[in-house]
């Protein structure tokens, strides 16, 4: 540890190279706590877009008209308006009113900046999941449905077990760039404070007067970790192909 | 080539008017029996107006005494953190006590008396009843906050406050007012106008003593930093410190203790 951190001094020293995050204990703590941040952001994120995604692909599928509508005005709703438009609706707006007591006897927000921005993210990528999760289940042939109606299967099951898995392998490709997207959207949740990397490399950056440098790390870190997205959705498209399927 | 003689007409015309400006500026104000100084007017308590239209305010008063001491009258002109500095050097005003921080890079702009004549520095708003009595009281609770102030670092360092930075004070004030910190750290003096003329406030508070202090400057032109104007208002500031005039009016003008009033008080006995 000695040697590398003796390694970032130097370079700062000698080539005017400024990593705090190198030699500065500190700074490294904040900015590591945002890389996790961020992964933590990002996971629960892509997990409950999906669900949203999912269940919203069935629910548009169904027989009640009301259903449907309301889908309809979801899909609208989160996808005609900026995410980050969003995120402080959510947080200054809807976050003002949901407030319970705490400990102190004053009034505190009921979800967590943290929360909000899950929340929003969840909403705004599933909103498009919804959509691409469409795309797939239209592509599913007409003929397989009415089969697995004919084995007797419901709707719910003809979609859990026949429907879906089909279409999520059709999906995959637009799923992937959306998830992907959803990634590089955590940034937003800077404007509402929470300490994902972005917000944790302009905390270092005001501090430590390094823009250029920790602009550098900032874009390494988010190749980084969008590969690492990558690397996993391209397993998964690996591991659910279907030799002789389409895709 | 009309415009070009022009520009140059307007150029001998600046350096004229410059050449004439640097004469003795203090024989100047005395011969024209007042003082121009440029002060806020929207920065309760330091400069604002009261309910008939006034300036008022801790830096009109030092204003008032810099005329007394002069033996001339006072005009008062308002400006705004943007112009301060350029309605000086243009000579509409003798010179600025308009809550000015004092820094290297103004320095070569205009002449920044020295000693300081006061502070601003870093403190809490928080709502009455929060239990705040001190900084270590933040100790791991959430505290909002401005990015890129540059105390932040200090307050979560030495009282593990977990910061939670907001691009501007409408949105820190928000979070604040809705609960999501505990506090708001942040110039001392925004606090103390805000408490001061804000009924949005009235259930607030500023718990802590002011830390990180950064001094603000009363300013005369550059070139007249070394001459007699310059000196005058140095033995100036040196007496406000000296004779507690300064810690009087702070009082006066209802501003909670400022330490550093107190440390120049001691120092320059």
């Amino acid at each position: 540890m000695e040697s590398f951190e003796a390694f970032f001094s130097w370079l700062y020293s000698d080539h005017g190279i400024n990593l705090t995050i190198g030699y500065d204990s500190y700074d490294r703590g904040r900015f590591l706590d945002g890389v996790w941040t961020t992964i933590k952001l990002s996971v629960l994120s892509i997990l409950f877009s999906l669900i949203i995604g999912a269940v919203g692909a069935w629910v548009q599928g169904s027989p009640l008209r009301i259903l449907r509508v309301f889908i309809g005005f979801f899909i609208a709703f989160f996808r005609n308006t900026p995410p980050l438009v969003q995120l402080y609706f959510f947080y200054f707006a809807v976050g003002t009113v949901l407030r319970v007591t705490g400990e102190n006897g004053l009034p505190q927000p009921l979800v967590s900046n943290f929360g909000w921005a899950v929340i929003s993210l969840s909403l705004f990528a599933g909103a498009l999941n919804v959509e691409i999760f469409r795309s797939g289940i239209e592509a599913v042939p007409k003929s397989t449905i009415e089969a697995s109606e004919a084995l007797g299967f419901n709707r719910l099951q003809t979609y859990a077990y026949i429907v879906l898995p089909l279409a999520v392998r059709v999906a995959l490709p637009s799923l992937g760039t959306n998830l992907v997207n959803l990634v590089k959207t955590t940034t937003l949740a800077y404007a509402i404070a929470v300490p994902e990397i972005l917000y944790a490399s302009a905390q270092i950056w005001s501090d430590e007067l390094n823009v250029r440098e920790m602009m550098n790390v900032l874009l390494l870190s988010y190749i980084g970790l969008v590969a690492i997205l990558v690397w996993v959705l391209h397993r998964w498209e690996k591991a659910l192909r279907i030799p002789g399927y389409g895709v | 080539m009309k415009i070009l003689a022009q520009l140059t007409f307007g150029a001998a015309a600046l350096v004229l008017s410059a050449g004439i400006a640097s004469a003795d500026k203090l024989e100047d104000i005395t011969a024209a029996g007042k003082i121009v100084v440029g002060v806020k007017q929207d920065y309760r308590p330091w400069g604002y107006l009261d309910s008939d239209g006034n300036i008022v305010g801790l830096e009109i008063d030092l204003a008032k005494d810099v005329a007394d001491k002069l033996g001339v009258a006072v005009e008062l002109v308002p400006v705004v953190s943007s112009n301060r500095m350029e309605f000086l050097q243009q000579g509409r005003i003798d010179l600025i006590i308009a809550t000015m921080g004092d820094n290297e890079k103004r320095r070569k702009v205009v002449g920044m008396i020295e000693p300081n004549y006061y502070a601003g520095g870093a403190n809490v708003i928080a709502p009455k009843g929060s239990g705040l009595t001190a900084w270590a009281d933040l100790d791991g609770k959430d505290v909002c906050a401005i990015q890129g102030a540059y105390y932040n670092k200090q307050v979560a360092r030495d009282y593990s406050a977990n910061i939670v930075a907001f691009a501007g004070v409408p949105e820190a004030t928000a979070a604040l007012a809705n609960g999501s910190c505990v506090g708001f750290v942040y110039d001392n003096t925004w606090i103390e106008s805000q408490l001061a003329s804000d009924a949005q406030w009235a259930e607030y508070e500023m718990p802590f003593v002011t830390e990180q202090l950064q001094p603000w400057a009363i300013a005369v032109p550059l070139d007249e930093l070394d001459m007699a104007y310059g000196d005058k208002m140095r033995d100036i500031v040196t007496d406000w410190h000296k004779s507690g005039f300064l810690i009087e009016r702070n009082a006066a003008n209802g501003i909670a203790d400022n330490p550093f009033l107190q440390e120049q008080q001691d120092r320059l006995k």
